[in-house]
């Protein structure tokens, strides 16, 4: 298992990690994580099943019982509540999407932009679809429609840092790509801390990895550089790209 | 057929009196998930506030008016005393559910006992405008008109409540709230402010509901509170907690369901079919007391 390998350092991270601890109930998840998110591009938070990737992201934006430092442009955030640091522009979306299935695709955006909902211009410009769907219940959508219901959601904020996780789970190969290229595209405005379980997405959109093991970090360098070096990604990870189909 | 009318209207009549308990129950639960033993106490504020309003304005005023300053008082005050508990006793026990089933229940049991301490545990009738005491005959029934009311009133609360829900800012959180909460604290929404506004809410509601209870009895007493928040609990589960559109639908049931079986078996026997309704809707669709969408 290597340690940290190579630290892309960039002069001012938009998020510095120390020493971040989290406890549920006698379980010690998260065991002193450290790592830095640069302030552009995508940072790719990988690991296998139950090493504590989720709870990193949920840690952050307050949703964890947490101890250590979570520093945000210098900013230390780790006493506020999550409403204000998601108001302080760390948007964070979950895990299975977790739409409001009752309210409409309209609804959902406009309990974070009130006024314009499906009308802000960014939804026609990355999901036309939603715009077309407006008045349909966000629960009648499809996975992939979800996906991008829950993303637009958070895009209507003008972020520091989105926090993403597993946007592809369970979806078509072809939602896959569409997903990728969205990310890619809000990618080049916002930095993201993305975990992931598909590599050719990593490979393709990630410009850095910090991967976890029974919650600490045990590797953090490029994400050309680990997927390229097949035995460590099968060491870390317990998979190789040349199982993997592509993006 | 003028028996069935008489009936229908005065069961109508008692399910409006339970939708208006039931309400903010209903909200405060699906939204918070907070089982309000207290709202019992609620109620009973509202009754003490609208009858030590009512003997103490003049008596010039004609009963009505003075009925009328009651309720705007009795809204005030559960109101107020809604925003006091969510703020003091409950905000502090989210997530610890069974911390605050043992306050609210201490919170119930201790509002019983400060009234019984001050006022006597007897129960102290309260004045009713002649209108409310007369009947309307329609057909062959004569129909009391408190029932026609009560009925108006539950009407505008549910049409009130629901346009807040479905045209509002406030209404739109709620909704999002009683399905995923958590997550609409991710998305930067001060929740904790939208519980404090929907503790106001049942509050007043339970108070409304605790002044009119005492009309529809004629009398406030410490223990009438508690007796409606039986039924109120069983309207809640019966449609689903957290639905207010359930709630109405199960008030409508229940009143008419206890009213029935009161006349047609035998006088007391519509508690019991209440309870048997219950369990039946219990077996039969155990998911509502999971809740549902508001």
């Amino acid at each position: 298992m290597s340690d940290t390998v190579t630290d892309t350092a960039t002069p001012s991270p938009v998020l510095r990690i120390e020493d971040l601890h989290v406890r549920y109930g006698g379980s010690h998840i998260l065991q002193g994580v450290s790592f830095d998110v640069p302030g552009r591009g995508v940072t790719a938070l990988l690991g296998r099943n139950g090493v504590g990737k989720t709870t990193t992201l949920k840690a952050i934006i307050g949703l964890a019982p947490r101890a250590g430092r979570i520093i945000v442009d210098g900013e230390e955030i780790q006493g506020r509540g999550t409403t204000r640091i998601v108001r302080d522009g760390i948007a964070y979306v979950p895990e299975d999407r977790e739409v409001f299935g009752g309210l409409t695709v309209d609804e959902n955006l406009r309990l974070v932009d009130p006024d314009r909902g499906v009308d802000a211009p960014i939804v026609a410009e990355l999901f036309p679809d939603l715009v077309q769907r407006r008045s349909q219940r966000a629960g009648t959508l499809s996975g992939g429609q979800q996906q991008m219901v829950s993303l637009a959601r958070v895009l209507l904020r003008d972020n520091r840092l989105l926090l993403i996780d597993e946007p592809t789970k369970g979806l078509a190969p072809k939602l896959v790509t569409e997903v990728a290229e969205v990310l890619a595209e809000v990618a080049r405005v916002t930095p993201i801390l993305l975990v992931e379980q598909n590599l050719p997405l990593v490979r393709r959109i990630a410009d850095t990895v910090v991967v976890l093991d029974a919650g600490k970090v045990v590797h953090r360098g490029r994400a050309a550089d680990l997927i390229a070096d097949v035995e460590l990604t099968r060491e870390l990870l317990g998979v190789s790209m040349r199982r993997e189909g592509a993006a | 057929m003028s028996d069935l009318l008489l009936l229908g209207v005065t069961g109508l009549g008692l399910g409006a009196l339970y939708f208006l308990a039931a309400s903010g129950l209903s909200l405060i639960y699906g939204l918070m998930g907070v089982l309000n033993f207290a709202h019992g106490a609620f109620m009973m504020a509202g009754s003490y506030a609208g009858w030590l309003t009512m003997t103490g304005l003049p008596g010039s005023l004609s009963v009505g008016a003075r009925l009328a300053v009651a309720v705007v008082v009795a809204l005030v005050v559960g109101a107020l005393i809604g925003v006091v508990v969510e703020v003091v006793l409950i905000r502090p026990l989210y997530r610890h559910h069974i911390q605050q089933v043992l306050v609210t229940v201490g919170l119930s049991l201790a509002a019983v006992a400060a009234a019984q301490g001050i006022w006597g545990a007897d129960a102290h009738p309260i004045e009713k405008p002649t209108w409310m005491s007369g009947t309307t005959q329609i057909a062959a029934a004569r129909l009391p008109n408190d029932r026609f009311l009560f009925l108006v009133v539950a009407l505008a609360v549910f049409l009130g409540l629901m346009a807040l829900l479905h045209f509002t800012r406030l209404g739109l959180i709620i909704r999002a709230g009683v399905e995923n909460r958590t997550m609409v604290e991710a998305l930067g929404i001060n929740v904790h402010r939208t519980f404090t506004i929907v503790f106001a809410m049942g509050g007043a509601a339970a108070a409304l509901a605790g002044i009119l209870y005492s009309q529809y009895a004629g009398s406030v007493s410490p223990a009438q509170g508690g007796s409606l928040l039986i039924f109120a609990f069983i309207v809640v589960v019966i449609g689903g907690m957290g639905s207010l559109v359930g709630t109405a639908v199960a008030s409508v049931v229940v009143g008419l369901v206890q009213q029935l079986a009161n006349y047609y078996a035998a006088s007391g026997v519509g508690d019991l079919s209440v309870v048997m309704l219950l369990a039946l809707v219990l077996l039969l669709r155990p998911a509502s007391m999971k809740g549902a969408h508001a």
